[in-house]
């Protein structure tokens, strides 16, 4: 159901919050231990929410009653925030997030944490210490990620809603996976206090949800300056769903010719050509454009990235919080043998590859050199956006891959991001929205990118193309 | 360029990360493998670019200079897992021995 859809079931007084809340509990319950979407959840402490939402009485918020799952680098009072990291275990958040905060504002019922890769660092929600999370269209398929648990929950019908965050693609790559709404706002949009950090100049937080109009709303919910953030823009948040009213008739797409290469999918090709057809029939103008620096976006990401998140994970050493060696007997000993104990492979490979590159000697030649790579990536988008509204990409070269194709292999992993990773290095807004299904009933994301802070305009062309397709009404077949 | 398993080890001594030697087998072919791919950036005309460090051009943000109230000591002592008194413990930090 959609949130307009329980809402009316609230007003029209046939059903409850706790009611909907019960439904959701069961349904997770017996769906949850085959796809593993969850990495905590705690009926009695959902239960606990409803409780106190009914007594709280007075207006009712633009989420009141919805259920929500909260990827696990989200903190949130009373339940733990672990970034599926064995080195965060146990960690119990002193403080709620800014996001949360807004979400039990607005009436939100959190039904837990979702299931992703450690410390977000994957593109499969196979790296994490719970075990990874399954595609609910196909089991022997991974969901994508880094936040495949709330793709995972969205697609599966468990939550309407969800958050996740968005580093290079890790929300969008998994709507994609998943066949669900994914965006990541412009960087600013959304307050980061309390999301743990990955890469501080290119993490943000957004919503996953069924559709265009859910994305606007929980968007509207949770965006917005926060002076505890003084990386958020200062700039108002508009009423998203008044906007999509607008419709998309006179838009301007503009399609990247470097996006169709060598490595697409012919299915995920096809699928994207039938999209921008259908696209020209409402009233959209499509052109061809180009971004020639996007080859660079994956390596500059790679040094980037991992500069920043070698630096960001140095606070994990066994000291304030979550899991310490008990073998260490010197201080010095003890950060390594923690780290060394604490964190995964995947997390490994980055902090040592983010402290290459910031090391004396090569941080020239690598970290100092990206940054400036970074501004020609930019430099392309601003170019097309004076003669374009949106960009149109794949959101992903392929649909789901199988769960272990590519663990062994961490470079052809990174590659699966190539679309989603340059709209973070440059800011942007960016939506992964369903586009078609493959042969084989897997589901198709295409990506809209937009200018800073205009999130409003891709969701009006967004929801028009939604409303026109249709893909939105396919639920994987789960029982 | 080539990476070795001296490498990695310095590496691995200077992220204060331990490790196991199977993860410097397997990290030092893997990071070189990457940082191939990154030479690519080398080839990318960057004369007289400048450095994007931030997306917003956002300058120094300040507010006011105004005592908030902070979290309490117990809730922040509450995720350690050694504590003294109001101190986190840690092992030895100077070897007097």
């Amino acid at each position: 159901m959609t949130v307009s859809e329980i809402h009316a079931l609230y007003q029209s007084g046939k059903t409850s919050p706790s009611e909907i809340i019960e439904q959701a509990i069961r349904r997770i319950e017996s769906l949850d231990p085959k796809i593993h979407a969850f990495a905590w959840f705690d009926p009695q402490w959902v239960r606990q929410q409803v409780k106190v939402l009914e007594a709280r009485g007075g207006g009712r918020g633009p989420l009141w009653g919805i259920p929500v799952v909260v990827k696990d680098n989200i903190c949130v009072q009373g339940a733990p925030a672990t970034c599926a990291s064995k080195i965060l275990s146990g960690f119990d958040p002193p403080y709620n997030a800014t996001v949360i905060e807004k979400l039990r504002a607005a009436g939100a019922i959190l039904m837990g944490m979702a299931n992703m890769d450690e410390f977000a660092f994957g593109s499969s929600c196979e790296h994490s210490c719970y075990g990874p999370t399954r595609n609910p269209w196909d089991l022997g398929r991974v969901p994508g990620g880094s936040s495949g648990g709330s793709a995972a929950s969205t697609a599966a019908s468990f939550t309407p809603l969800a958050l996740g965050s968005d580093t290079g693609g890790s929300i969008r790559q998994p709507a994609s996976f998943c066949g669900v709404v994914g965006m990541k706002p412009t960087y600013g949009r959304v307050s980061r206090y309390g999301l743990i950090a990955f890469a501080s100049s290119l993490d943000q937080i957004g919503p996953f949800s069924s559709t265009v109009a859910d994305s606007a709303l929980l968007l509207g919910a949770i965006a917005g300056f926060d002076p505890r953030d003084s990386t958020s823009g200062n700039v108002p948040v508009p009423d998203y769903l008044q906007e999509i009213k607008q419709g998309a008739k006179g838009l301007r797409i503009g399609v990247p010719k470097e996006c169709f290469g060598k490595g697409i999918d012919p299915e995920v090709n096809e699928a994207l050509q039938q999209a921008l057809e259908q696209c020209k029939k409402l009233g959209i103008t499509v052109k061809e454009v180009s971004l020639p620096r996007t080859e660079y976006a994956i390596p500059t990401y790679y040094v980037v990235a991992t500069a920043e998140a070698s630096s960001n994970l140095a606070r994990f050493d066994g000291v304030q919080y979550g899991y310490r060696s008990a073998s260490g007997q010197t201080i010095l000993d003890m950060y390594a043998k923690t780290r060394g104990e604490g964190f995964g492979p995947e997390a490994k490979r980055r902090i040592i590859l983010g402290t290459f590159v910031l090391s004396s000697g090569y941080y020239d030649a690598y970290y100092g050199h990206a940054l400036k790579v970074r501004t020609l990536i930019k430099e392309d988008f601003d170019r097309v956006f004076r003669e374009v509204d949106c960009v149109v990409t794949p959101t992903s070269p392929t649909p789901a891959f199988k769960l272990g194709e590519k663990l062994a292999d961490p470079l052809t992993m990174y590659l699966s991001d190539i679309f989603t990773i340059s709209v973070n290095m440059a800011g942007l807004p960016g939506v992964s929205i369903p586009c078609g299904f493959t042969k084989a009933g897997l589901p198709i994301g295409m990506q809209w990118i937009g200018r800073p802070f205009e999130e409003g305009v891709l969701f009006r062309g967004c929801h028009a193309y939604e409303r026109a397709a249709g893909w939105h009404t396919k639920r994987p077949p789960l029982s | 360029m080539a990476i070795s398993l001296k490498d990695v080890e310095y590496l691995s001594h200077l992220a204060r990360l331990e490790l196991t030697p199977e993860e410097l087998q397997r990290f030092a072919p893997q990071l070189e493998e990457i940082l191939a791919y990154v030479e690519k950036l080398k080839t990318a005309p960057t004369e007289g670019v400048a450095a994007t460090t931030h997306v917003l051009n956002l300058a120094n943000v300040f507010r006011e200079d105004k005592v908030q109230p902070s979290l309490p000591t117990e809730q922040v002592l509450a995720n350690t897992s050694s504590r003294e008194g109001l101190f986190f413990k840690v092992p030895k930090v100077i070897d007097s021995s």
